[in-house]
């Protein structure tokens, strides 16, 4: 027992927290009766537990606990969309310069070296800014920002599979190329993409929050955990809840998704451990 | 050295280019660059002329090489807002940027390097369960609500510390703490491991063998080899430091290069976001291209192999 939860502790944590936040999301309408945009102005401001608004209200008089709950679909949302497309332009990206040794990998990977050296955050910011606002908009810039962690782990990995004995029968065999790369050579870089993308996950969240409180990204009235913290600068002083509680959420979605990151790299790939 | 020193030149120059031609292309397709680059409330006549002037009725590629010339010449134009060179706008905002991050970074090392030690010495131990369980903790904290919730605490509830601004020393505790919070986390967690590594490493037991006191066999021994990774971490880390910086300096008001980048892309200013992009990717190369220098220092096989 002792030695499963040291392995697995932060592993069942980890799953844990992420669970009820994904089901924190997916129920959000059966939680609380509150439209998290429908504003009441009679009740602007009030603290939590206040009858009916378990967390309080905002300046509008929304309530907190619906625009919070609300909140985890979007962050959700958009951390799903960015890694799913990461992963499969990074990964492919990724997968055809690791096995095609050709110029166009190699130009690929420079270009990847340049991204790499330049601020994730920044990165997404600028981009965001030029594209222009909105959820749409958020996602395709984070994707454009964090494609090439995928492309750099997944042709490392393409450059040692490729050589070991089964692709090598495989290819006697006469398979087409097609086959061989997915049937053969994807699976075995699979367990790579998949840690990249638990640890990457947290981390599109995060920054689609920071780039949201910076005023760009997600708008209002939309609940997006990032934009209701920049709304709650300027009630600092008279409600502290308005930026406790989207915070809190935000903290305890990354801290879940992080150790189920970490506990799946350990059982995975011990090589990652860090 | 000289041929790797060069090469290292030649990179640098690289990233900075090519970051800039980046951008340069991101704006243009963006849209009308002179509805990007003007105000809002601009007449629609005095558009052409406009247009004319900054040249944007040239072709695309003439634009490109004039504004590639002008930025090796450090011309960046100048900033719509504050209708001054751009550049010269940007590093006057250099100074208090590297002072913070060079805060956060004393502070982090100051942390995470003996906690990290600790919690490899004393495995399994209440410090490396507190000490990782707080790292765990520090990297899922993101710095804007910490940052926040810092200034509720201290400035709005207790009094104890200014809410933004750069001043006296007292400015500085809530932006370095919380630039810091991530990259301390990291850095303890890679420190632990690094050294939990060099531990089981034979040079360890022979000291150990010999009678060694327990701190010259972990000070000297095992740190000065398990420092590779760390340094690794913090060049590769000083980048996101510069990136959090953007962040923290937006809610301390702190007046730095990240605000100011902030509040360029907010008023589409370009001039001074394509130079301060310039200015972040030159420093960043820099301060790896430093980090490359002090490998060579901690471990001398690293000199002679080739770095491709």
């Amino acid at each position: 027992m002792k030695r499963f939860l040291a392995r697995h502790g932060r592993g069942v944590v980890g799953i844990t927290i992420a669970t009820l936040v994904v089901l924190a999301a997916v129920a959000a309408p059966l939680l609380v009766g509150h439209d998290p945009v429908q504003s009441d102005f009679a009740v602007g401001l009030k603290p939590p537990g206040t009858p009916g608004h378990p967390l309080g209200t905002d300046q509008l008089g929304r309530d907190l606990l619906a625009r919070v709950l609300y909140g985890a679909r979007v962050a959700l949302f958009i951390g799903v969309c960015c890694v799913l497309l990461t992963a499969v332009v990074g990964g492919l990206l990724g997968l055809l310069a690791g096995y095609f040794e050709g110029w166009p990998g190699a130009v690929l990977m420079r270009l990847a070296d340049v991204q790499l050296s330049f601020p994730f955050i920044l990165l997404a910011l600028t981009i965001n800014a030029i594209v222009g606002l909105g959820l749409r908009n958020i996602i395709v810039s984070l994707s454009v920002a964090g494609w090439v962690v995928y492309a750099r782990v997944v042709r490392g990995e393409v450059l040692s599979v490729k050589e070991r004995d089964f692709v090598h029968a495989a290819q006697a065999l006469g398979l087409g190329r097609a086959r061989l790369l997915f049937r053969h050579v994807l699976p075995n870089v699979a367990p790579s993409i998949v840690i990249v993308a638990s640890l990457q996950f947290a981390q599109f969240i995060v920054a689609e929050a920071a780039i949201s409180f910076l005023g760009f990204g997600v708008q209002p009235p939309t609940p997006a955990w990032g934009s209701m913290l920049s709304e709650s600068r300027d009630y600092l002083y008279v409600a502290w809840w308005l930026a406790a509680f989207p915070g809190a959420a935000l903290a305890l979605t990354a801290l879940g998704i992080n150790l189920v990151g970490d506990w799946l790299r350990d059982v995975l790939d011990p090589r990652f451990r860090v | 050295m000289r041929a790797y020193l060069l090469s290292r030149l030649g990179q640098t120059v690289l990233v900075v280019f090519l970051s800039l031609t980046a951008v340069f292309f991101l704006v243009r397709l963006g849209g009308d660059p002179v509805l990007l680059f003007l105000p809002m409330d601009i007449q629609a006549k005095d558009l052409n002329e406009f247009r004319e002037r900054l040249g944007f009725n040239d072709p695309l590629a003439v634009q490109y090489g004039r504004f590639i010339t002008r930025a090796a010449h450090g011309d960046f134009g100048e900033s719509l807002r504050y209708r001054r060179d751009a550049l010269g706008l940007v590093l006057e905002r250099l100074p208090a940027t590297l002072s913070l991050s060079g805060c956060a970074l004393l502070l982090t090392f100051s942390v995470a390097v003996p906690v990290g030690v600790l919690s490899a010495v004393r495995r399994g131990s209440l410090v490396d369960f507190l000490g990782m369980g707080g790292a765990v903790l520090g990297q899922a904290v993101p710095g804007f609500w910490l940052g926040l919730m810092m200034i509720y605490l201290f400035s709005v509830r207790l009094g104890w510390l200014p809410t933004g601004g750069m001043g006296g020393p007292l400015h500085f505790v809530m932006p370095c703490v919380v630039l810091a919070s991530f990259y301390a986390a990291r850095m303890a967690r890679i420190t632990r491991s690094s050294v939990l590594d060099t531990l089981n490493e034979e040079f360890v037991l022979t000291a150990r063998a010999k009678g060694l006191a327990e701190p010259v066999v972990i000070g000297k021994h095992t740190l000065k080899n398990a420092a590779i990774p760390i340094v690794t971490l913090a060049g590769l880390d000083t980048g996101q430091l510069l990136g959090g910086a953007v962040i923290t300096e937006t809610i301390f008001a702190w007046p730095g290069l990240g605000r100011l980048t902030v509040q360029a892309l907010l008023n589409r200013d370009f001039p001074v976001v394509l130079a301060a992009v310039f200015v972040f990717s030159v420093t960043y190369t820099l301060i790896n291209f430093l980090v490359d220098v002090l490998y060579g220092w901690l471990d001398p096989r690293t000199r002679a192999s080739a770095r491709a």
